[in-house]
Order: C-alpha cells, then structure tokens, then sequence
C-alpha cells in the first residue's frame, strides 16, 4: 500500500484524498446556535501536508473532526476518495477510522497504564498493514525509549509516540490538531520534524492545526479560517525546513 | 441565603445521584438490619420480660412421680425460694372429631379455689374450668385456632386410660408455652399438640393423686442461687420419684425462645457491619474521585483564600447528605421490616400482646455508626486535597506512574492484546482499590451463602432424622413403664407391621465436674426402625455395655471414647408412686460407665445403651417407655381409631405429620428470609460494582475516548472496563466461596444449643447460585456503566485537559 502511495506521488496531477463542498456544522447549545462551519468548499490532494491556521472558534477543528469521522457535519458534502463520509454511519465511521486515519491532538492522549511500544501496538494489533511498533517509534525518533510508560517521558516524547501510534497503521491522512500547542519551540520542532518526515517517507496526506504563523511555512499549502469560513489559502513557493522554524 | 458552597453541593449531589443512590441503600441496608435485627430483638426480649412478669413465669421447674402436698412446705423453706406452685400434668391422647390422627395434649391442673401463684394462664375467652368438673377444659389458643374451637366446643381425651368427653370453656395463653412443641416433633404443630388446663380437683380423682402433685414450679429470690435451689429441691424430691429439677435454661420454650433471640442479637452483630463497611469503602472511591476531579477547584478556593475547614466541612457535608438518604432509607424500611418479623414471631411465638420497642436510641446508633463509618471513609481524600498547595492543586496531576508487571516477556502474556494489558495493569495500579473492590463484591455472595446454606444443612437434617435415622411411622409414649409384653398387644394392632422398643431414662452424667441433666434411651440390638448414626452417618449397632453419645454430649461433658462417666438414676421407676417408709431415705443409685463412641445426633442431647443393660443396671424386668412403628398406610385410620382406644399410650408422635408441618413451616420462613437475603446481596453487588464502573469510567474517559479515535468500536472500549470489572467480579467469587463458607460455619457454630445443632452442609448449588446472583447483580451494573461509554463524547474529552 505505501509503495502505491509512493508511485502515485511521482505522478503529475496527485490523487484527491479530500473534496468538501458547502460543509457547514450548527451547535444547538440552548438558546443560542453557535455556527461553526458556515460553508466550507476545500480539496486535500494525496501526499500534500496541509496547514490549517486561524482563531480559536474559526472552525478548524470542526472541520479536521469532520473530516476525521469525529464528527458529524449539518450539511454539505465531504468525500474521502469516492467515499462520502458525510453519508456514513456511527458504524462506519468507526471502520473508516480505524483503516484511513490517524490523529495526532494537542494532549498526547496516551494510555498511561501501556508503555510508548505498546501504545503503538494498540493501534497495529487492529490494522491490516500495520508496520512494527519499533519501526514508527524509530520514524519519530523514539528507538531509545521503547518501553517507557508515559509517565517516564517528556510531553515532547509522548506527542512523539502518539504521532507513532497515529502512523504505525499506515493511514492515508494524518490529522493533527494542535501537535505542538503544549509543546516550546525546542521540543516542538522535534514533533514537526516527525511530522514532515512521515509525511515525505511515507507519502500520508497530513493536515496540520495551529495558531502558530511560524508553522505554516512548513506546509505545501496553507489555509486560514475565520468565522467558520476559509478566508485565504496560498500555496508556499518555498517550503521551510522544520529546524528551521522558530517561535 | 445559601452559600455557593452549598449550592456547589446541592448540584455535586444532583450530578452523582446514581453513585450515592447505590451508596445509600448499601448503607440503608445495614440501618435497616441494624433496626430490624435489634428492634424485634428488644420488642420479642421487651414482649416475653413482660409476659414473664405479669403472669409469674417461674424460675425453676421439676417433675416428680408422686409428692404429698406437704412436701411443698418443705420446699418453700429452701433458702432462696420465693414462692412455689404444684400442680398435676399428664399426657393425654385427644380424639378430635374429623381429624384422624389422634393429637397429644398435655393436662395441667389449676388450683380450684385459689389464684395460680405461678405461669399463671392469661384467659384470653370463657373462663377457667369449675372445681371438680371432669369434663371442662380450658385450652391453649393455637390450639382452639388450629381446630376453629369456639367455646363450647367438644373433644375427647383418654385420661388415664379413660376416654372423656371435654367440653372447651375457656381459651388462655401461658407464659410457659409460648414455644409449645409437641413430643417428637421437631416444630410446633398446633393441630396435633394442645395444652389443656383442668381443674385440680378433678385431676386428681382422674389420676388418683388426691392430696399430691407432680410437677412443681417454684419463684427464686432475687440473687438466690438457682444451682444451690436446684440441688436441695433434687434432694427434697428424691424420694417421690423426682427427675431432676431444671432451670428456665432447660425450659423448653424458654430455651427456644433464647436460642431465637440469640440468633436476632448474631444478626445484629454481623451482617450491618458487612454493609457498614463497604459503604464506607464506596464512600472512601467515590470521594477520592471526586475530589481528584476537583483538585483544580479546591486549589482556586484555597487561592481565594476560603479556609481549609470550610472546604473541608464542604465535602463532609456531601458525606452526610449521602448517609442521610441512607438512614432515612434504612430506618423507613428496618422499622416496616422489624414490625413485620415481630409479628412473624408473635405468629410462631404464642404471646398475649406484642410490645414494640421502637426507642429512638438505636435509629441514633445507627445513624451515628453510618455516619461515622461514612465520614471516616471519606477522611483521607478530604485530608489529601487540603494539604496540597494551592498552586500544586491548579496544575494538572502528573500522568499515573504505570510499571511493568514483570511478566510481559512470559508467551502466554505475549499474546494477550493491549486492551487486556491495560486492564490487567489498571487493576494492579491500585491494589489496594482492587482489593477492596473484590472483598466488596465477595461480601455480597458471602452473604448469600450464609443465608442459603442452611435450607442445605436443614435438608440434610431431614433426610438423616427422617429418612436416615428415625424410619419409623410412629412413635407411641406410654403413660409409664410397660412390661416387654405389650410389644406383643401392640403388633397385633391393625396395620402395624413392625415395632421395636425403647426405654427413656432421665439421668444425671458426671465426668469430673461437668454434668448434665438427661435421658438415656435404651434400644434393643439390631434395631432397624429408629436407628442411630455415627458421625459419617453410618448405622450403627449398639455394644453390648456402655453408652453411646452425641457430641454435643461429649462436648458438654469433656469425654471422648473409652473415657468413664457416673450415670444418676433420676428416674427410678423403683420408687414410683410408693409412699411407704422402706423408700424414704434411698440414696439415688449412681453406676459407672464408659464412653463406648461418639455417634451423630442434630437434635436434642442423645445418649444410647442396650436395652437389655439398661433394664439390668436398673436391676428391673424387662421394661419400655414406647415402641416405634412401621404402619401400613393404607389402615392408619384403623390403627387411630385402636389407639384413641389404649389407655397406656399418653402421646403419639407421627413422622409424616411432623415432617410435613416441618416443610410448611420452612417454606414459609425460608422464603422470607431468602428473599431478605439476595435483596442485601443485590443490593451490595450491585453498589460496588456500579461505583467502581462509574470512578473508572471517570478516570479513564481520555483513554476510552482516545480508543474511539484510534478507530475501536463501542464494544472494544466497553471491553476494557468490562474485561476489568469482570476480572475483579470473578476473583471475588472463590473469595465469596471462602468468606461464605466462614460464616456458615460460624452460623452452624452459633446455632448449635442443646435443643438441636445444625449440620454443617453447604451444597454445590448453593456456591453457584451466589455466583451466579453476584454475575448478575454485577453485570447489570457493569451494563448500565457501559451505555455511558458508548455516548461517550470524544471530542470533548479529549480535548480537556485532565
């Protein structure tokens, strides 16, 4: 599958792993309804990394729980290759989940009672094509601390292995919100060294939130969000070497 | 004005209503077994003080063959004795229209011209009999119940060897039969056994004891010693043919009552504890939880600068308002039930009036105990988040420290899956927590056990008394000793197909300074019908020389086999009914025998011996004091008939009635109380399960939440907290198994008087059925926790921070 993916990527039009068309997401919250999404149209080509930024409340992350099978959407479409996910069940969602994708969120979320090779095997102990553990923990560059329980490692270290975790299935996208928010720089640059290098090694098609305006030159294209809508999307002519962000 | 505080606790109780629901019914439970157990306790102790009271139950009972009326004098001089009463009883065969069996009464007579000083009836309808009427009767009122006797009513006695019609002109109760159980019966049978009160006059034309008694009863002195009273009333009556006075102790229904009474106290001493306990446990998990929740909260009070008492009065407040739904749960119900069992006993228990003792102080014991135990179950958690800094309690706790079991590198742990690794390692994590969750849960089949295992041990009984030991039909007393002969008048009876003898002699067994007061019974050498067990409840033969005896006996006495023990003749039929001056002054005869084996017996204080010795060490022809009977069924009412006929025979005792009385009355009694049981059990299966579902739940969402990311369905997640609950619940049952098998043996233990021991019997289905009620009280709960996990929001909780 991932030597598939790879070939594709030399093509010269990439597949489209995305298309969203008109997504809009209503919270019914007692009185008041809070728009979260007012009209999203947006298309995630396969192998791209994709850099969502904005303001909290401008609908980011609605839109990556959506695309996720978190959540689900008011209405508008939302495709996932020919599949519309917008169409698919509690059931289904789980499976498509578990085959297509990994997330990656700003609370590392591990399950503290299971050491950093078990976290990930959690996640390979259900895949079809998983690779081993050690492999996508040597991937964020974690092979020295395979047997440490979360408790034992840094918050950098323990993004590091749910970015493992998130790809050790071999998904076709990687949803991150927030990787680095709880993160310094220093430790950040580490998970988005993890992260472009996943990305490039392994052709996932990767879908970044952030705040952070430095983070966005890393992307092949960037998007911004403001009041549940895409304001601006560029794409960066020239892309920024991980290490080489600072905030 | 309510302070936000209160009002935070207001909605703290509204949100976790399911979790103190389940704490407060296990609390509720142990109040209302607390209230239930000690106010029938103090209503039946409070009832039957009373009745003794008013009505002068006495404290010392004897039974002679014949005694001059001076000898009461004589006795009345005993230093310590306060009052005295003579009377005459005998057994007496009724024959009750429309009922084919004959019935046994006992006939007592009343003073004619005076008031009874002692056990004096309460007449409940009519009046006493006319002095010197033969032919009225006043009887006991389960008796007039049971036959629907109004006054008026008529019915037959054969006394002494003659059989009268009686006429019912009264209906009492007495303090002396509030138990009143017939002989060789097992239970009360009001049908088949009367008391019936005559006048004195009469019975002693009937009985030819004009101007004598045989039966005495006498009122001690307050702080006279009733060892010392008994032992001179011995010496006084010995030669009139006394057997050995006895004390309340040895009063039957007074024995029965304590051993009744005794049990209600054992309730209130064991099972409100279990409840106690683990409420407080739920209480000490619930707490610790919450107040990890709100560790952030109770850094930014602290921060606003509220006082550690005042966040601390905060969380005790919640404790109390939990234990006080308990108490008010548990003392509504243990009121409603305590009246209920009362008047279940005043059913079994004949009493004139019930007195309920409902004193407040035992719902404040019980309300202090709960929240005592509540609030000490809950200290530690309040203690641990008021010494926390401020600013330590705002920052998120650190992940839990997770260690490796040592064990991953085993083959068998390599292939179990990470979710069961999770569970396994949950539950190491906090083994303390564990611990008290299983001891918890093994409570509740504990329990179970202990309430079920004695319809095991009972059934057991049954069939060794029944089917086992005593075969015979029937069993018929003579008025006195009969001459071997009868046996033969007895066989040629319609429908009786076999008979076999036995004499009862009452004796007094010493073995150093331990004695006892009982009845040797003489069998003759290969008796098939009425046999006698040991102790793996083999039959078996009688030797030719010593005694056989139960270890109930033994144990009394501190004798094992091979061990000598003096045997008294109470019981000397020599001097029976004899007057003359040659027997006054007659030693009691006393013999030496040994222990010749320990055998088995559940009721009563057995002790055996060949017939033939038995007659020999008398120096006495050949005599029996009733015969066992094999009957055809298919003539009985033929061979009744026969019997109401025969003078000789004072009571009959019927195997098949007893049996089924003993079943009607079980099934009733067992079925309350069995129900009571699996509803405490239920009740505590569920709560602990429940709670230890919902705090995991609570601790575990992200972990649950990150699992539904990860692409794991509902049933996968729901398998992590299930497969850990379940690992709890099914270490808990051998537990359960063990902690059962503890309480029933300390029941059997507790059981155990001189009227009747239980055997110690718990059955594989009575193992099971806890099991499987503890599997179910625990699923249901666990179910109910898991529909909580399939809406589980994940967005939410993953994006909080801990």
């Amino acid at each position: 599958m991932a030597a598939r993916k790879t070939k594709s990527k030399s093509k010269a039009k990439p597949d489209i792993m995305f298309k969203v068309e008109g997504l809009t997401k209503v919270y019914h919250t007692g009185e008041l309804d809070i728009h979260a999404l007012s009209g999203v149209d947006l298309t995630l080509y396969e192998g791209e990394l994709a850099v969502l930024l904005g303001p909290s409340g401008s609908g980011k992350s609605t839109l990556l729980n959506i695309l996720g099978g978190l959540d689900v959407a008011s209405g508008g479409h939302a495709w996932f290759r020919k599949d519309e996910i917008t169409q698919l069940g509690e059931r289904e969602l789980t499976r498509y989940r578990r085959d297509h994708v990994g997330f990656v969120f700003q609370f590392y979320n591990l399950i503290p009672s299971l050491s950093a090779r078990e976290n990930v095997a959690l996640v390979t102990e259900i895949s079809k094509y998983p690779m081993k553990p050690e492999e996508a923990l040597g991937l964020v560059g974690l092979d020295h601390r395979l047997d440490h329980f979360p408790a034992q490692l840094s918050g950098g270290e323990q993004q590091r292995v749910a970015i493992a975790r998130a790809i050790a299935k071999r998904p076709e996208v990687l949803l991150c919100d927030e990787p680095t928010g709880a993160l310094d720089s220093k430790t950040g640059v580490h998970v988005l060294k993890a992260l472009t290098s996943v990305n490039e090694e392994l052709g996932t098609t990767t879908a970044v939130i952030t705040h952070n305006m430095a983070i966005a030159d890393i992307a092949h294209r960037v998007f911004h969000f403001g009041d549940g809508k895409i304001t601006k999307t560029y794409t960066n002519k020239r892309r920024v070497a991980p290490d080489k962000v600072q905030w | 004005m309510v302070s936000v505080l209160d009002k935070k606790l207001l909605r703290d109780m509204v949100r976790l209503w399911a979790q103190a629901l389940a704490i407060a019914l296990v609390m509720a439970s142990g109040v209302s077994t607390l209230i239930l157990a000690v106010g029938a306790y103090r209503s039946l102790e409070e009832t039957r003080s009373a009745y003794y009271e008013r009505y002068r139950f006495a404290d010392v009972f004897a039974t002679a063959k014949r005694a001059p009326e001076f000898v009461e004098r004589q006795i009345l001089e005993i230093s310590g004795v306060a009052a005295a009463e003579t009377r005459i009883q005998e057994f007496a065969l009724l024959d009750i229209e429309g009922m084919e069996q004959p019935a046994t009464g006992l006939a007592m007579s009343l003073p004619d011209h005076r008031e009874q000083r002692l056990n004096r009836i309460y007449l409940r309808e009519g009046r006493l009999p006319e002095p010197g009427r033969v032919d009225e009767v006043t009887i006991n009122e389960a008796f007039a119940v049971a036959h629907s006797f109004k006054l008026g009513a008529k019915f037959h006695a054969i006394l002494n060897g003659y059989k009268r019609p009686l006429t019912v002109v009264g209906i009492a109760l007495s303090p002396e039969f509030i138990y009143a159980i017939g002989p060789g019966d097992l239970i009360p049978d009001d049908r088949r056994f009367a008391d019936l009160w005559m006048s004195e006059k009469a019975m002693a034309a009937m009985f030819d004891l004009d101007g004598a008694f045989n039966s005495i009863s006498l009122k001690l002195l307050r702080g006279a010693r009733e060892a010392e009273v008994i032992k001179q009333l011995d010496d006084v009556l010995e030669r009139y043919g006394g057997t050995g006075a006895y004390g309340r102790k040895d009063q039957q229904s007074h024995a029965f009552l304590d051993a009744e009474l005794n049990q209600l106290k054992s309730m209130a001493q064991v099972i409100p504890p279990i409840f106690l306990l683990v409420s407080a446990f739920l209480i000490n998990i619930t707490l610790t939880r919450l107040i990890a929740l709100e560790r952030e909260q109770i850094g930014l009070l602290k921060a606003l600068g509220y006082r550690r008492f005042t966040i601390a009065t905060h969380y005790m407040k919640l404790i109390v308002c939990i234990a006080f739904v308990g108490i008010l749960i548990g003392a509504v119900a243990g009121t409603w039930l305590g009246q209920g069992l009362t008047r279940l006993y005043a059913d079994f228990f004949h009493f004139p009036f019930l007195i309920f003792q409902r004193g407040m102080d035992i719902y404040a014991i019980a309300a202090s105990i709960s929240i005592a135990t509540a609030l000490a179950g809950g200290m530690r958690s309040i203690y641990t988040a008021l010494t926390l800094p401020p600013a330590v309690a705002m920052s998120p706790p650190l992940p839990t420290h997770y260690a490796h079991l040592g064990i991953e590198k085993l083959q068998v742990v390599k292939h179990l899956s990470q979710l069961t690794i999770m569970a396994i390692r949950h539950i190491i994590r906090w083994p303390v927590r564990s611990g008290l969750t299983i001891l918890g849960i093994a409570m509740s089949g504990a329990l179970l056990i202990t309430a079920l295992f004695s319809l095991d041990s009972i059934e057991f009984m049954i069939d060794t008394i029944y089917f086992q030991a005593d075969r015979q039909d029937a069993t018929l007393n003579f008025t006195q000793e009969r001459p071997v002969k009868v046996l033969q008048e007895v066989e040629h009876l319609p429908g009786v197909l076999a008979v076999e003898p036995y004499r009862a002699v009452a004796v007094r067994l010493r073995h150093g300074h331990y004695h006892r007061k009982l009845a040797i019974t003489g069998k003759p050498p290969g008796a098939d019908l009425s046999r006698i067990l040991d102790r793996e409840n083999r039959p078996v033969e009688l030797p030719q020389s010593g005694l056989l005896m139960s270890e109930r006996v033994a144990k009394l006495l501190h004798v094992t086999r091979g061990d000598m023990v003096d045997v008294e003749i109470l019981d000397d039929s020599r001097g029976q009914g004899s007057l003359d001056a040659t027997s006054i002054g007659t030693r009691r005869s006393t013999r030496r025998l040994p222990v010749a084996g320990i055998i088995q017996s559940y009721l009563g204080l057995a002790v055996y011996m060949d017939l033939r010795a038995l007659n020999e060490m008398l120096d006495e022809a050949p005599v029996v004091s009733g015969v066992h009977m094999a009957i055809d069924d298919s003539q009985t009412d033929k061979l009744f008939a026969a019997i109401k006929g025969l003078p000789a025979v004072s009571a009959i005792a019927l195997q098949g009635a007893s049996l089924a009385k003993f079943h009607e009355t079980l099934a009733t009694n067992l079925t309350i109380m069995t129900t009571v049981y699996v509803v405490l059990s239920v009740i505590i299966a569920f709560g602990v399960v429940y709670n230890s579902a919902r705090i995991q739940l609570s601790e575990r969402v992200r972990e649950f939440a990150s699992l539904r990311v990860l692409g794991f369905t509902k049933a996968e997640v729901s398998h992590v907290l299930l497969l850990e609950l379940a690992m709890l619940v099914i270490a808990a049952i051998p537990l359960a198994w063990i902690i059962g098998y503890g309480f029933a043996w300390a029941t059997v233990q507790g059981f155990e008087s001189d009227l009747y021991s239980l055997p110690f019997i718990i059955k594989t289905d009575t193992y099971a059925i806890s099991a499987l009620v503890v599997l179910g009280a625990a699923m249901t709960s666990a179910l109910i926790v898991r529909r909580r996990i399939d809406r589980l929001d994940m967005i939410k909780a993953l994006k909080t921070r801990e």
